[in-house]
């Protein structure tokens, strides 16, 4: 234990009674073992954790960060709209002075969703750290917000909403894109022109244990946010890199997810995937409350922990610190990195494959940042669907400037309605959202 | 049920409620109230308060009438807040989770090392060196009582069942965890189990007291004692979970007033004293348990209790003046000044308003006086803005409450977007000042307000007229093939294709059991399902089984109602 006493809020919505499918992971039980284990543990009854209930998200709020085609509803179930309620409302309760952190212990996830949402991949639908991010800048002002997302998974869909914003910093840690769902997540994956090095991913072997993930935390993600200096700390808190998770290859323990948790010390986390619901989740979940709220914590161990079979090999120790020191690299150099990149451009574009792995559908993108010095720069998207749908949307960024507001705005103006089935436009500084 | 029971001879009906300052007794003969006892509470010995109230109330009825006896008493709560109880071994096995440090501190703690999973699988096996080690131990410090906890015991109950069969030799009473509540709440299950050890013997020897006056008395009705949750239980069961009858003055104010509550109506119950005013809820006419179990001298339990709330605010409540404003409570310093006590109070404030008749009008003036002039105003608006301020600060307190009942998190969409809330459509009033203050309060919470009938003994009335409760928590785990009931201590093997509707009728079955056992009225056994959920189980992609929680109860309620009238 690091720090001192904490109040601490919880947002905890099982969602008991809603499963992706009958037979899949994201299913109703999968917290039900969490929740055993929290309520045997009594910490309900601390006085520094206070359960709240979330709130229940609006169409408004998945606008605000979202492109869904053909709209927000048809995107998403009740379940959803509950889960983004309760990240949201863990922002609320920590940002209003309530409580000094929180805790959103909510599903479905949703760190796999993209700017643009034809569908759900990687179990996600809507972002739903994105939109609490979004509307925390809508209600309390400019925020200069750091997620970093501590699922074994690559974070591609919130690298995605944030690619082009200078003043969101997502750090990823996760296994190697090569071994894993969503396959990307490399080094060299660093922003848009205008916020290079905002986006910064630390990949790790398979087998990577506590040691591992320490290391990345104290050589690469404390110092990166050290000198970023961010007024939130968000942790998209994945519990898959756990030794016993039956889809990935990690040996992260629960004591490891506590030492982490205490040592980043987030405002909010907010759990994203983690499937051992049995093995894992009910000790991970109660190290992290433990760690945030400042208390105790290491009692918390798994029943079948054996710390010297879940030792890392010397070649992962040797992967571990190379990784994380290229990560620092590239973000010590961002800013000679973005004048290269960004030459005498005006303008930059980047072509997209998405996949929705579980609705099945295939997407294109191609995606138009102005370069501009001061905003993120107005972007426009232009995405065709295997389900017959094409869009294009406009985006002006929080604070923007000026020149991108106004190119945004005769862009939406210009663009061919007859060529789309649907054109958009996310007005992220005046909170707005149009469509024609 | 009530259509039977006109039909049956009625016979006598005694309630008695040993409270801190008295002790009332009722008698019910034929639906009605026959007759009314109110005496001062001898704390230094409750049983003879309780005793003398019992003549009292029998003087002249024939005895072979009497149906059926309930007791109310404070005395385990008194033993248990002036820490005037034994002491307890408390063997635990925590398992991984919270550190030591954290859970509820106890002096004579042994901890072992076997310990039970969420699931109620067997993770580290019980050690019988470590076992052999604790008796050595009582035997040394000559420790009699034992509280035998588990994490996860409610889930099995094995561990704790091998520890007392190997603890049983050495001690007089041993409290076991698992038999306390199904509800999953470590630190809570300590307390509770620890409290049921530490007044088990206060609690024989008020047994057999009780059981020696109705014998010299020729009684041969059952005798019931009343429970935290307003429901009863008789002596006999009684004996093994005396914890169970903490609180159980405050349940029988609520379960009195129940008595005129509509019936499928939300509603709140007011007791105002003269220190303090406690809030209890009805949803539907049912009165609202507490989430997890009642809370005394700083122990959180496992105690199925009524929810009430107490606020420092009451008739004889100080008042004084904070920045020119008047403040009220929580502090009482005596009577009110128009009977002599040494500062303004809300009683005073209703006799100079003319709502009250009662003491020295000019001492009750001369008190307002003091606010009035610091506050600018004439003494009868002085009296005003406190009585008005008094019944606003109750009503705001309601509003607290009934907002933190709404707020109570849910787990399901289903229940989140279906967001039942509680609306009170009437406020019932007891307590001293009652009558004055009911319709004001009534005004400021938006609904009628009522005081009934015979308000001053709604306790005694309530022990009288509630029934026998009861609960059971059931999880079937058809990938284990285990069906275990919590509270039961019993594990059955059942088929992978257990249904839900099997879990059902399993617990309906078990709990109308163990409700006869208490003393239930066989005519008198709704169930009520209150946790009904069913988890399909999935390993790797395939489903493996069902993971059915089901929980039931026999809730708070009355036998029948009164009929009105009665001695004045």
């Amino acid at each position: 234990m690091t720090g001192s006493i904490k109040k601490t809020g919880l947002i905890f919505f099982p969602a008991f009674d809603w499963a992706i499918s009958p037979t899949h992971p994201e299913r109703e039980e999968r917290l039900l073992y969490t929740q055993d284990q929290v309520f045997e543990e009594g910490l309900l009854d601390f006085d520094n954790i206070v359960e709240y209930k979330p709130g229940i998200a609006t169409t408004a709020d998945i606008n605000r960060t979202h492109i869904c085609v053909p709209d927000a509803r048809a995107v998403v179930t009740d379940s959803h709209l509950i889960s983004a309620g309760g990240a949201i409302k863990a922002a609320q309760v920590v940002l209003d002075g309530h409580v000094d952190n929180a805790f959103a212990l909510v599903r479905p996830p949703g760190h796999h969703a993209m700017k643009i949402v034809h569908g759900a991949r990687g179990f996600c639908n809507v972002n739903i750290e994105a939109m609490m991010i979004d509307y925390i800048r809508s209600r309390y002002g400019p925020k200069r917000i750091a997620v970093v997302d501590t699922d074994c998974h690559h974070g591609d869909g919130t690298q995605d909403i944030f690619w082009h914003d200078p003043h969101t910093l997502c750090i990823s840690i996760h296994q190697d894109g090569r071994t894993l769902y969503p396959g990307t997540g490399f080094h060299q994956e660093l922003g848009g022109p205008n916020a290079l090095g905002t986006t910064i991913n630390i990949p790790l072997p398979p087998g990577t244990s506590d040691a591992g993930f320490l290391h990345a935390l104290d050589y690469g993600i404390l110092p990166i946010l050290a000198d970023f200096k961010p007024d939130v700390i968000i942790n998209s808190a994945g519990q898959d890199n756990h030794y016993t998770d039956p889809i990935t290859n990690m040996r992260f323990t629960a004591q490891g997810y506590a030492i982490l948790n205490d040592k980043l010390a987030p405002d909010i986390a907010v759990l994203e995937g983690g499937y051992s619901i049995e093995k894992a989740l009910p000790y991970v979940n109660v190290g992290i409350i433990l760690a945030m709220a400042g208390l105790d914590y290491s009692h918390v161990r798994e029943p079948d922990y054996d710390a010297a079979a879940l030792k890392q090999t010397p070649d992962i120790d040797r992967f571990v610190e190379k990784s994380t020191e290229a990560a620092y690299q590239l973000w010590k150099e961002r800013h000679a990195l973005r004048r290269k990149l960004v030459g005498q451009n005006r303008s930059m574009t980047r072509r997209k494959h998405i996949y929705y792995d579980t609705d099945g559908i295939s997407e294109g993108q191609e995606e138009t940042v102005l370069i501009c010095e001061d905003c993120g720069g107005m972007v426009t998207i232009d995405s065709e669907a295997d389900t017959g749908r094409h869009i294009f949307a406009v985006m002006v960024p929080y604070l923007a400037c000026p020149r991108c507001r106004h190119a945004g705005e005769k862009a939406f103006d210009q663009a061919d309605r007859r060529r789309f089935s649907t054109v958009y436009f996310q007005d992220k500084d005046r909170d707005s959202f149009q469509v024609k | 049920m009530q259509i039977r029971n006109e039909h049956r001879e009625q016979g006598l009906i005694i309630g008695i409620d040993v409270g801190g300052t008295h002790t009332d007794a009722v008698l019910l003969k034929d639906r009605r109230l026959c007759r009314k006892v109110k005496i001062e509470t001898r704390t230094d010995h409750l049983v003879s308060s309780l005793l003398e109230a019992a003549d009292q109330i029998l003087t002249g009825e024939d005895i072979a009438r009497v149906d059926r006896i309930t007791v109310s008493t404070t005395l385990s709560t008194n033993a248990i807040i002036q820490h005037k109880i034994n002491r307890v071994g408390m063997v635990i096995s925590t398992g991984p989770g919270l550190a030591p440090s954290q859970l509820p501190h106890f002096d004579n703690l042994y901890a072992l090392s076997g310990y039970m999973n969420h699931r109620g699988i067997e993770a580290a096996p019980l050690k019988s060196r470590e076992l052999e080690e604790i008796m050595r131990d009582f035997e040394h410090k000559d420790i009699l009582l034992a509280g035998v906890v588990g994490k996860f015991s409610c889930r099995n109950p094995q561990h704790e069942i091998q520890i007392r069969d190997t603890l049983e030799k050495r001690v007089n009473h041993i409290s076991l965890g698992h038999q306390m509540s199904g509800q999953l709440n470590f630190p809570r299950r300590l307390a509770t189990t620890y409290l049921n050890a530490a007044t088990w013997p206060l609690h024989c020897r008020f047994i057999r007291e009780l059981n020696q006056f109705i014998t010299n008395r020729g009684i041969t009705a059952p005798v019931y004692i009343l429970k935290a949750d307003g429901g009863t239980f008789n002596l006999a069961a009684s004996a093994s979970f005396p914890v169970q009858a903490i609180l159980s003055g405050p349940a029988a104010s609520v379960m009195g007033t129940l008595n005129i509550v509509t019936p499928n109506e939300d509603a709140v119950v007011l007791d105002i004293g003269g220190t303090t005013t406690d809030i209890a809820l009805f949803a539907e006419g049912v009165p609202l348990l507490e989430f997890l179990g009642v809370t005394l001298g700083g122990y959180k339990t496992l105690i199925r209790g009524l929810r009430t709330r107490s606020i420092g605010i009451g008739g004889d409540s100080v008042v004084a003046l904070s920045n020119g404003r008047p403040i009220i409570g929580p502090e009482r310093k005596g009577p009110a000044a128009a009977l002599g006590g040494p500062v303004p109070t809300p009683t005073d404030a209703m006799v100079v308003s003319g709502r009250l008749n009662i003491g020295c009008r000019e001492a009750a003036v001369a008190a307002m006086r003091t606010l009035a002039e610091p506050l600018g105003c004439t003494v009868p608006a002085a009296a005003e803005t406190i009585f008005n301020l008094t019944c606003e600060l109750i009503a705001d307190a309601v509003k607290d409450t009934i907002e933190e009942i709404n707020r109570r998190p849910v787990y399901t969409i289903h229940e989140m977007l279906e967001c039942k809330t509680l609306i009170p459509k009437a406020v019932y009033v007891v307590g001293g000042p009652a009558g004055m203050m009911a319709s004001d309060i009534g005004k400021c919470l938006g609904c009628p307000a009522h005081v009934p009938e015979h308000a001053e003994v709604a306790n005694a009335i309530g022990a009288a007229l509630a029934r026998t409760t009861a609960e059971v928590t059931v999880l079937a785990d058809t990938e284990r093939g285990t069906l275990t009931f919590g509270e039961e201590g019993l594990q059955t093997a059942i088929s992978p294709r257990f249904t839900r509707e099997e879990a059902i009728a399993a617990a309906r079955e078990r709990l109308q059991a163990k409700a006869l056992s208490l003393g239930a009225d066989p005519d008198d056994l709704t169930v009520e399902i209150t946790e009904d959920q069913v988890f399909p189980m999935v390993r790797d992609f395939y489903s493996t089984g069902k993971n059915i929680r089901i929980k039931a109860q026999i809730k708070p309620g009355l036998l029948f109602r009164l009929e009105e009238g009665g001695p004045v």
